[in-house]
């Protein structure tokens, strides 16, 4: 068997160097969150945003921009028969769950480091919250990279993959977007952060990401197989 | 005393085997054994079953019924120590078409354990042996469907496998690639060979045993 190491590192630098090439995902993503802040700033017509009418849009947008990198987070090994050249790697399949949540993880990152800053200057009047956002965001990304890719490696052999992904994914993040703007609300409230129940949401976060990252470890063999 | 050599278990053995695509029988009653080292040609028309037979010895599907055994591994319960092992050219180039032809070599050595340095060295050996060198650094989207199929074969035999699994090996190629492929994939590569194709007459002649696949009639082994 080839060391898990040495194979999630090929996966992962494959993954990540075509899409430096082709910029098929980042880039839409990166559009998609700033045009929805622009529609978000003229559509409630407000110029400052705090509490959890800032997390509602700041997590409603990063969700929305994770699903198209969601979305094609497969279509490679689908459409060019990766799947098949990973099967008959000597290699334990699970590592391909592992690399394609790491490269998902690594866009929604870059998204953020987009996102955020253009979030802040839409619509906060300071960037105190910022810093500790920055463990939301950790975890936030790590769910979704989590559930995204379980999903996203059920919806690829499906013609409506497009509508599959969010079909079945947002029911599934429904309780990590409640703790992400639960943990996001105080760090923006007006007059500056606090850490009411900032703790609690972290370790809401935590669990979700521990339990889909054992089911997406566990299940992945399975799904794929014929 | 030595003791008398034992036969040798045959590298592939099949029997009874079926698969169903829902209530569709893809392949019903296939049997044969084919020993290691020796070819085994399969012919049949469109539909008759001869990729999913493929596909079922490479693991890449479960079989509805019957048994296959492959490389004394029995399948699928034994696939995982398969894998590695085999050669695998399918209808599709396994190849990524954003990456260039080196870059996907060296990535599939990386999925095989192979170590850099020695990777390095068999990549460009299996380059110039298909007349592809001087092409590989060009992304596989902008190759020709004979290029690609070139360098599937180097992917096929990178990882130097026990058992090559070939569908229909000449598609795409012209008579220098046919040639040129022979070396790496043809019968005196001294490997357990299965080859599906269109071609009985270029084929044949090289065949130890040869398969008839036919849609709703038995398999024949002659």
């Amino acid at each position: 068997m080839t060391p898990s190491r040495t194979a999630f590192a090929a996966i992962l630098a494959k993954d990540l160097r075509s899409e430096l090439r082709t910029l098929q995902s980042l880039p839409a993503m990166a559009l998609f969150s700033v045009t929805t802040f622009v529609i978000f700033r003229f559509g409630l017509d407000r110029t400052s945003l705090s509490g959890s009418l800032a997390a509602g849009v700041l997590w409603a947008t990063l969700l929305f921009a994770g699903v198209l990198g969601i979305n094609r987070l497969f279509v490679a090994e689908r459409e060019e028969g990766g799947f098949d050249a990973i099967r008959l790697a000597p290699i334990d399949r699970s590592v391909l769950f592992a690399a394609k949540v790491a490269a998902l993880l690594i866009y929604l990152a870059a998204l953020e480091l987009v996102a955020v800053p253009i979030f802040a200057v839409f619509f906060l009047d300071g960037g105190a919250g910022l810093g500790p956002l920055v463990a939301v965001l950790l975890l936030t990304d790590l769910g979704l990279a989590a559930t995204g890719t379980l999903i996203s490696s059920m919806a690829v052999n499906s013609r409506a993959r497009d509508l599959l992904v969010p079909l079945v994914l947002l029911p599934l993040v429904v309780p990590l977007m409640i703790a992400a703007t639960g943990a996001t609300e105080p760090l923006l409230s007006l007059g500056g952060p606090s850490y009411h129940r900032f703790g609690t949401w972290l370790m809401v976060l935590g669990l979700y990401d521990l339990i889909f990252s054992l089911v997406g470890y566990a299940v992945f063999d399975f799904l794929l197989e014929d | 005393m030595r003791s008398s050599p034992e036969k040798a278990e045959p590298a592939i053995v099949v029997a009874a085997l079926r698969r169903d695509y829902g209530d569709r029988p893809a392949l019903d009653g296939v049997a044969f054994e084919l020993a290691a080292g020796e070819s085994l040609v399969v012919l049949g028309p469109n539909g008759a079953g001869k990729t999913t037979l493929l596909r079922i010895l490479a693991t890449l599907l479960r079989p509805s019924g019957g048994e296959a055994r492959v490389l004394g591994c029995s399948l699928p319960s034994e696939a995982w120590k398969l894998r590695g092992k085999i050669g695998y050219l399918g209808h599709e180039p396994l190849l990524y078409r954003d990456l260039s032809g080196r870059e996907n070599l060296h990535f599939q050595a990386r999925l095989h354990g192979i170590e850099r340095e020695a990777a390095e060295a068999r990549i460009e050996e299996l380059l110039r042996t298909i007349g592809m060198d001087r092409r590989a650094d060009e992304r596989v989207a902008e190759l020709s469907a004979g290029m690609r199929q070139r360098l599937s074969i180097c992917r096929c035999v990178l990882h130097q496998p026990e058992l090559l699994l070939l569908d229909e090996p000449d598609s795409n190629l012209d008579v220098e690639g046919r040639d040129l492929a022979r070396e790496l994939i043809g019968p005196g590569t001294g490997r357990t060979r299965v080859v599906v194709t269109h071609d009985p007459e270029r084929h044949l002649p090289e065949a130890d045993q040869v398969l008839r696949l036919g849609i709703g009639e038995r398999a024949v082994v002659s």
